[in-house]
């Protein structure tokens, strides 16, 4: 049995229940044993005592959309550098992409990546078609058992759309999650950014916002007829966000997130050719931005996701249409999701509910991860909402620092991170 | 002759998009004086004497290289080309490892021509010389664009409330990028035409009144300027045939004349004819600029080199200063 802690002088932050009161809270043995605004009204208990001067306890952010590269690409990212940027960031709990070398589509590499040593919490996805390749279903029940918590191609889209529907149909007969980039890869083929007039000005081949709509729309039709529970990783445009609605409207088991890249940036802040910002759905319209920003604020969009998938320096330095897709994003997540409540646009609360117990609910995480609650995991983010902060890459604890918010300014700074009860991160005064 | 004054307030030379329309308007005065030159016997001068000029092109070029290494040498630049075929390119060397190498070799000006849009912006940044963009991707070639305005103004005498067709592969096009660029600052009226397949996303934002059909997009103009179809580049189904696009956008006899009687004719080069332009049109002495085109193109890269030169610190490094 460790010693309890015990975190006094808080801003309690509750997204599930709407609690947002100034309080204390008792962890011991990895779980929130209780909280309140008078919790240690009788007295402190004998526990680590952590001032937290006011900032503001939440739950550990949970973070649906991370790539790192292990196994095959270790120089971009590791398991164990991803999550030591995780905590740096708040989140404490990373969902990770299978479009590794190999690809996770063997229950070994799930066992392999869940043994991973991390200080965060790393639940691994799986391939939803054997070797990514789009052919062939994988097999979804055995890496369900070995610890797959979703299958997804990455940044794939299965073309075959007889395919797409059969393994919606498989993964629906065991209740199983399935999360789709929606991205027609013949119109996207070649394709550098979004299509329109900045990628006509740069010369570049664009990627036309249809080519998510449309596949937005397929899929939400194939799991209409499947019943399969389909979460659409990224959201970039409008047209999608229509199709979402009305799916939604419907009753179907349809989820969505947005990436804070695609709330915080349009098409134009790729400038003169910055290969930081180039992003796989790429940066859209600035009307296509705002309407990802409505959608967060009235809650058609369920999660931010950070889209983590850092890039070697080498693969950046590139002409833009020879660089890699992808940037870095874990450590900038909160600042981003926090911007409506500094807008004034939603609270505390509902801002932070995005990348906590609303992600941890499209995953079924049963144990209370995302809230703080009696017995829920005690994963928590002490942050202070106000401190302004300018991201710079060498601040940055991701093995690779190609950060699309380079050199802009949020607000928002993580103190400390706890994952299980464990201090996971604690930033420098 | 040319004066030691400042005619560019920028290092390189990248896109017609970063000249303001003094500097295009100096830049083609000065580019005049060097037409007159090049008809002389005696055309060379010591503008860029000690001064090393190296042609990088990573796409193969035939006049523009020959162009831009006529250009250095008549001003007494060191003139060397290098082409991708015998580099290290080859052996996996990224571009910027290129640009450093030759960057230690201390060039004075560097002129590059890159299949990627915004490649010799990227090594530009990188070195310590003045960079040329010879063409870059879909995105600009600009001395293009100036030899082409030199051609118009020598011909019709200004170019201003000129209107301008430009025709056929406009999406794969650098050469219309800086034409719809540089035409429009200065004062002309830019048309495009061609099929919706070669037309890039929103390209009337930039300015250009656009057209599906030669008949309205030629009636009245001034100057067609028709781009080579650049079969090379493209991916995909964007034409069914060259037959059927000689028929509906090819410039013959019958089309030019929708255009006004004074209508001149261009052409970048190289010229696909009877694909994009019919011989008799091409090669009509009256009506095509084509050859002046290529002969306006030596003396507006030597205003440009000379220009560029003059930002150059004058030690014996010849960096920028």
């Amino acid at each position: 049995m460790s010693r309890p802690i015990a975190f006094v002088n808080a801003r309690l932050a509750d997204p599930a229940s709407g609690l947002d009161v100034a309080g204390g809270l008792l962890v011991r043995d990895g779980r929130i044993i209780d909280l309140g605004p008078s919790v240690f009204a009788a007295g402190l208990p004998d526990a680590e005592i952590v001032d937290c001067g006011g900032r503001v306890l939440a739950p550990g952010l949970v973070d649906l959309k991370v790539s790192t590269g292990e196994p095959g690409d270790e120089h971009r990212e590791t398991i164990a550098s991803a999550g030591r940027a995780a905590a740096a960031g708040g989140v404490t709990t990373i969902a990770l992409q299978p479009d590794t070398t190999p690809p996770v589509d063997d229950p070994a590499l799930v066992e392999y990546i869940a043994r991973a040593p991390c200080t965060v919490r790393a639940l691994p996805m799986a391939a939803l078609t054997q070797g990514l390749r789009g052919e062939a279903m994988s097999e979804m029940a055995l890496l369900a058992g070995a610890g797959a918590v979703a299958f997804t191609d990455g940044d794939r889209t299965v073309a075959n759309t007889r395919v797409m529907r059969r393994a919606l149909a498989y993964a629906a007969t065991f209740d199983l999650l399935v999360a789709v980039h929606c991205e027609d890869p013949f119109l996207a083929e070649g394709g550098a950014m979004n299509e329109g007039e900045t990628a006509t000005r740069l010369g570049l081949p664009g990627i036309p916002a249809a080519a998510e709509a449309i596949i937005v729309e397929r899929d939400i039709r194939l799991a209409e007829i499947t019943g399969a529970r389909l979460h659409i990783a990224q959201v970039s445009t409008a047209a999608s966000l229509d199709a979402i609605a009305r799916a939604k409207a419907r009753g179907l088991p349809v989820t969505c997130a947005v990436s804070a890249a695609h709330l915080a940036l349009n098409e134009n802040d790729v400038g003169t050719y910055l290969t930081f910002r180039k992003l796989s759905p790429p940066l859209r319209s600035d009307d296509d931005r705002r309407a990802m920003a409505k959608a967060v604020e009235d809650g058609l969009i369920d999660a931010i996701v950070s889209s983590h998938d850092p890039q070697a320096p080498d693969t950046k330095r590139q002409p833009f249409a020879q660089a890699a897709f992808g940037g870095a994003g874990l450590e900038t997540l909160l600042p981003v999701a926090l911007t409506p409540f500094h807008d004034g646009r939603l609270s505390l609360c509902e801002a932070l509910a995005k990348v906590t117990c609303d992600p941890a609910r499209i995953l079924r995480l049963a144990d209370g991860t995302g809230t703080l609650a009696r017995g829920a995991r005690a994963d928590l983010c002490l942050f202070d909402p106000g401190a302004p902060r300018s991201i710079r890459r060498e601040d940055l604890l991701s093995r690779s620092k190609n950060t699309p918010f380079e050199g802009l300014h949020f607000q928002g700074r993580v103190w400390r991170s706890y994952v299980a009860g464990r201090l996971a991160h604690e930033s420098p005064p | 002759m040319p004066s030691a004054g400042q005619i560019l307030s920028n290092r390189h030379l990248l896109a017609i998009e970063d000249l303001s329309r003094t500097e295009i308007t100096t830049l083609l005065g000065l580019a005049e004086s060097y037409v007159a030159l090049n008809r002389e016997v005696a055309k060379k001068r010591d503008t860029l004497r000690g001064r090393t000029l190296i042609n990088l092109f990573f796409e193969s070029s035939t006049r523009t290289q020959a162009s831009f290494e006529l250009a250095g040498k008549r001003l007494g630049a060191d003139v060397m080309n290098m082409s991708v075929g015998n580099s290290s390119v080859k052996k996996g060397e990224t571009l910027i490892d290129t640009a450093m190498t030759l960057n230690a070799m201390n060039p004075d000006l560097l002129v590059v021509r890159h299949q990627d849009s915004g490649a010799v912006s990227l090594l530009a940044r990188k070195v310590g010389c003045s960079v040329i963009n010879a063409g870059d991707g879909a995105h600009e070639h600009p001395t293009q664009a100036l030899l082409d305005a030199l051609t118009i103004q020598r011909r019709l005498g200004r170019i201003e409330g000129l209107t301008v067709a430009i025709c056929g592969d406009i999406l794969h096009s650098r050469v219309a990028r800086s034409n719809i660029a540089l035409l429009q600052k200065l004062g002309a009226r830019v048309r495009l035409v061609a099929p919706k397949t070669l037309l890039p996303a929103a390209i009337g934002r930039l300015g250009p009144e656009v057209f599906h059909r030669m008949e309205d997009g030629l009636k009245d103009a001034d100057v067609v300027m028709m781009l080579r179809l650049q079969m090379e580049r493209m991916t995909g189904s964007f034409l069914p045939s060259t037959r059927e696009f000689y028929r509906v956008y090819g410039l013959d006899a019958e089309k030019l004349a929708l255009a006004r009687p004074s209508a001149v004719v261009m052409h970048p080069g190289p010229m696909n004819r009877g694909v994009e332009i019919d011989s008799a049109v091409a090669d009509d002495v009256e009506r095509s600029l084509i050859q002046e085109q290529v002969e306006m193109g030596v003396a507006v890269r030597m205003a440009v080199l000379d220009a560029l030169s003059r930002n150059l610190k004058n030690d014996d490094k010849g960096l920028w200063a």
